[in-house]
């Protein structure tokens, strides 16, 4: 079967507009009728359900977190993309939308990119309204920088916690629909699964992670806005909690799962330093704006290096390789994050690595530091300083630019940024791959969406920096409220959803036998133990660069990893309580699930695009080898039981009326 | 490292918690939680319930992770949460205590973990600008000088991780409110609201039970954020203004 997107017809730049003026409208009186749970509270699912309880739906909203402020949206640093053309240097909506899809790699929907690029606009003005305090030139005006793999200022920042201050803003919204009593919130609350009942989506079972009850929640109809899977590689830079399962249950219950193995492996991250590590830390991209990435030349500067006897700063100009100026001299260090990844894998598997362990290269700041302290220096009038002076202004203008990082950086490495050169080394950060959703952002089930990071819509096969805050916000304050109507519009005269029918019934109680079933291994192995090793084997094999035969290896793997877990898995504690082992057990089940999903779609898949390396498909000079004529696709997988046999691939074929497919360049 | 640790363990909030010793292995590498995460494997592999405590970005700003170690909420480091304290601050031979926030407006749920919604209902009393999604003017119809928007970026940064009640003598959440308010006050767009407000916030602040301010300052000294004390003399002189508005009006 071939899904639809359904694309409203017409010019790009006019379907968005016309699709709005004529699609069908629920009356306010009969808003009041409907009811929408909304599952998350982050970017997408706090702007999401502020805004439709604003509209006069009643909206009951989940988080698993103690508060809606805490969702993983609050580590965002970086940026937040616009086409506001403020700077103008010739931004504007087309030129978003052409990067959008050019960074992609041609593997993402046009319209619905032309209309994250469109709106994006807008999101900038409601920040600043709900008092978002965005940077700032010395005139009072926003101010901007610019992200990898384009070629304007369009990113709008708050220091290097951006994403903290729109979720505040968004947040502060939620509270204020939460006061006025259109939102009902429920934190501490866990999806566990959703309730279909005639072929719609009617409702959720919750746990309330206090108590371990089972709640039976009911709707007109269901937003999942639960995040991204990266976690699926035990060490990534997303929140600890961050997880795949929400999304899961509703492919569990025949959602489709599109592009599952289209992962971003961050460039700039704090390389691992041990077995018992938790997590990796992003460091911004907005670093690669002043910080030059290298490695030596030689070998023997590499050992020296090792072996601690010389510094960074000891290797002299004329050896160090600033192998991405070199390899792309028009973008430079501002490449896209897939490139910039695999470049730096590229040099570390040459034996150019320059941490103990092989697995790192230099984030430089030093030419920053020269730059910015000569105008500082200029700008107070002293045109003859000394280096020293120099260095010194430049450092106090990299700290109101990126403090809070070096900080960071600082406190988890011992090592300060301001004198020797970061190390950094790739790691995963976002999945691109999620619900597969249409222009509504509607999955294949009616009546249950997706929004946010848990969705697959508009990143292709790699997002651009400051593009995930953008397209969260977009599907929530500006997408959803309107196209929800296409589907709500048809059940004005639906009653309440009774909470307490049949498919809630068993809902329930599919989730108590699996939670009865998960308890009852009582083997003797941690949950953490499982998730670790399935976490190796995915980067292993299906991370930075993927083969056929390495996949193949991998799905049996992972097959056995799932088998061993429901033999031997050990959760201390019951049900009726207070139980993070259990919460974690649930997820890291979905996760192995997911993680032989994305195995089989990688193997699907015989080209390299964007992310999704496969070491068969290159060119030469080892760039990316993409294969337009039998791979410009989506791929929808439905696998409601991974006990029943593989999972079922549909296409979605992918359809270019506006930009020409090029071979990317940013040489 | 070879360290102690005395860790308060309290299997739900009827119960009454107690001090419970155990010995773990760190290295320096570690952070204070990946240290705690050896320790619960090792629980684990004994049958024995793992120690609950609360956290979720590890890097310092969802505001989850939520302890007090040896004596200090987020631990003795200035300005660093729980999770980015490292063990290299500690040595061989530590003996090391850990406990959870303790506020009466803070209840223990489970060991470390407490429960801080109240600080949720403080800000669903007026902590937003009343701007409904689509209502907005251009970003930059209204120019704010960039030292403001600083200021108020300085006192956005909280992260709502509750550290200050749990300093404070008197578990006062003054220097929370007064961050949020001054925040939106020292925008232009936040200060159309600003009396209502300063006086729905105090009163939700009252009515969950956290104490006065006395000037211990000791909230400034524990934040992790390094919330300026100065921001609660704001809202004290933004509170005594709207209270006479108000007494105006009700005249
Ligand atoms: C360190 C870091 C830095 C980043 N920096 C940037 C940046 O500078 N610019 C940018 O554009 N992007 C950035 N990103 C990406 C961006 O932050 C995320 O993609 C985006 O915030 C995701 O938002 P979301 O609303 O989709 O999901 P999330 O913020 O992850 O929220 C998910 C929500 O769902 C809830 N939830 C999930 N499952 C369940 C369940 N089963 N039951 C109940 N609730 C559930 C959670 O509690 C949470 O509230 C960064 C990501 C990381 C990791
Ligand atoms: S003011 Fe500081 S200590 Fe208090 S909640 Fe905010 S960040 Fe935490
Ligand atoms: S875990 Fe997020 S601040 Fe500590």
């Amino acid at each position: 079967m071939k899904y639809d997107g359904k694309v409203p017809s017409g010019p790009l730049a006019e379907k968005w507009k016309n699709y709005r003026g004529t699609m069908p409208l629920v009356a306010p009186n009969n808003k009041r009728r409907l009811d929408i749970i909304v599952v998350g509270t982050g970017l997408a699912g706090a702007s999401a359900a502020s805004t439709l309880g604003e509209l006069g739906y009643n909206v009951k909203c989940f988080t698993f977190h103690d508060s809606p402020r805490r969702a993983h949206s609050i580590a965002a640093q970086g940026g937040i993309n616009a086409a506001k053309n403020y700077q103008n240097d010739g931004d504007s909506v087309y030129r978003l939308f052409y990067d959008t899809i050019k960074g992609g790699d041609y593997r993402s929907r046009e319209a619905n990119v032309y209309r994250l690029a469109e709106v994006s606009t807008s999101i900038i003005d409601q920040a600043v309204a709900q008092g978002v305090p965005f940077a700032r030139e010395y005139g009072g005006l926003l101010a901007n920088r610019s992200f990898g793999g384009v070629q304007v200022s369009r990113t709008f920042y708050a220091r290097g916690q951006t994403g903290q201050q729109l979720l505040l803003g968004a947040y502060a919204s939620l509270s204020r629909q939460i006061t006025l009593g259109s939102v009902q919130m429920h934190n501490r609350h866990e999806m566990m699964d959703l309730v279909i009942e005639d072929g719609k989506a009617r409702g959720i079972i919750a746990r309330n992670l206090l108590t371990g009850e089972l709640e039976r929640h009911a709707a007109h109809c269901v937003i999942l806005a639960t995040g991204g899977y990266g976690n699926v590689f035990y060490l990534s830079t997303n929140a600890m909690m961050s997880n795949t399962s929400a999304a899961w249950r509703a492919v569990r219950r025949g959602a489709l799962m599109a592009n599952p193995c289209f992962t971003q492996i961050h460039p700039t991250c704090i390389p691992v330093s041990g077995d018992y590590q938790s997590k990796l830390t992003l460091m911004s991209e907005s670093l690669r704006n002043d910080g030059r990435v290298w490695v030596p030349k030689k070998m023997e500067d590499v050992e020296a290096l090792r072996a601690g006897k010389i510094k960074g700063v000891d290797i002299a100009e004329e050896d160090r390789d600033y192998y991405l100026e070199r390899r792309y001299p028009a973008f430079g260090n501002l490449v896209p994050r897939d490139v910039a990844s695999r470049a730096a894998k590229q040099v570390c598997d040459e034996g150019r690595g320059v941490n103990v362990a092989g697995l790192a290269v230099f984030l430089d700041f030093e030419d920053a530091f020269e730059r910015y302290g000569k105008s500082e220096a200029n700008a107070h009038g002293d045109h003859n300083p000394s280096r020293e002076k120099v260095l010194e202004l430049g450092r106090k203008v990299v700290e109101k630019k990126y403090g809070n990082l070096f900080e960071m950086y600082e406190k988890i490495t011992g090592q300060n940024p301001y004198f020797t050169p970061m190390m950094i080394y790739p790691a995963v950060h976002y999945t691109m791959g999620g619900l597969w959703v249409d222009y509504n952002l509607e999955t294949n089930i009616p009546g249950l969406f997706s929004l946010g990071e848990s969705n697959f819509s508009d990143h292709g096969a790699n997002r651009l920096g400051a593009s995930a805050l953008m397209q969260g916000l977009a599907d929530g304050y500006f997408v959803i409220p309107y196209t929800v109507g296409t589907f709500l519009s048809k059940e004005i005269r639906t009653p309440k959803i009774d909470p307490n029918g049949a498919a809630f019934k068993a809902t329930e109680k599919a989730v108590a036998d699996r939670i009865g079933q998960l308890l009852g291994v009582n083997g003797t192995q941690s949950v953490e133990s499982f998730h670790r090793r399935l976490g190796k084997i995915m980067w292993d094999y299906c991370g930075m660069s993927r083969s056929a035969e390495g996949l193949n290896k991998a799905r049996k793997m992972v097959q056995d990893l799932r088998a061993e877990f429901y033999k031997d898995v050990f959760i201390p504690g019951s049900a009726d309580e207070y139980n993070p082992e259990l919460e974690k057990a649930h997820r890291v089940a979905d996760f192995i699930e997911l993680g032989e999903l994305m195995i089989v779609d990688a193997l699907d898949r015989n080209e390299s695009c964007g992310g999704h390396f496969r070491e068969e498909y290159q060119t030469e000079d080892g760039e990316a080898l993409r294969r337009d004529d039998e791979y410009t696709y989506v791929s929808a997988w439905e696998w409601p039981n991974p006990d029943a046999g593989d999972p079922t691939l549909h296409k979605e074929e992918l359809v270019f009326e506006n930009v020409e497919l090029k071979t990317r360049s940013y040489k | 490292m070879k360290l102690k640790l005395k860790i308060w363990r309290q299997k739900n909030q009827a119960s009454k918690g107690t001090f419970e010793t155990y010995d773990v292995v760190a290295n320096e590498h570690m952070s204070f939680l990946e240290m705690l995460d050896v320790l619960n494997e090792d629980l684990i592999s004994q049958k024995k319930e793992p120690v609950v405590f609360e956290h979720d970005c590890r890097e310092g700003i969802c505001g989850t992770c939520s302890m007090v170690i040896n004596g200090h909420p987020h631990g003795p480091n200035g300005g660093t949460t729980a999770c980015q304290l490292h063990m290299r601050f500690f040595k061989d031979g530590d003996i090391i205590t850990v406990e959870p926030f303790r506020a009466s407006a803070f209840p223990v749920y489970k060991d470390l973990a407490v429960d801080r919604s109240a600080f949720d209902r403080i800000i669903q009393a007026g902590g937003y600008i009343s701007v409904n999604t689509g209502q907005a003017v251009d970003a930059n119809s209204v120019p704010v000088e960039q030292n403001v928007a600083e200021a108020a970026f300085d006192a956005a940064a909280c992260i709502g991780c509750g550290a200050c009640v749990a300093a404070c003598p008197n578990s006062s959440a003054m220097l929370f409110t007064s961050a949020k308010v001054a925040h939106l006050s020292l925008l232009p767009q936040g200060q159309v609201e600003e009396n209502q407000r300063v006086l729905n916030m105090v009163n939700q602040m009252d009515a969950e039970g956290f104490g006065r301010c006395s000037n211990v300052t000791a909230c400034e000294a524990e934040c992790p954020k390094e919330i300026s004390v100065a921001n609660i003399a704001m809202l004290n002189r933004k509170y005594f203004k709207a209270s006479l508005a108000s007494e105006k009006k009700v005249q």
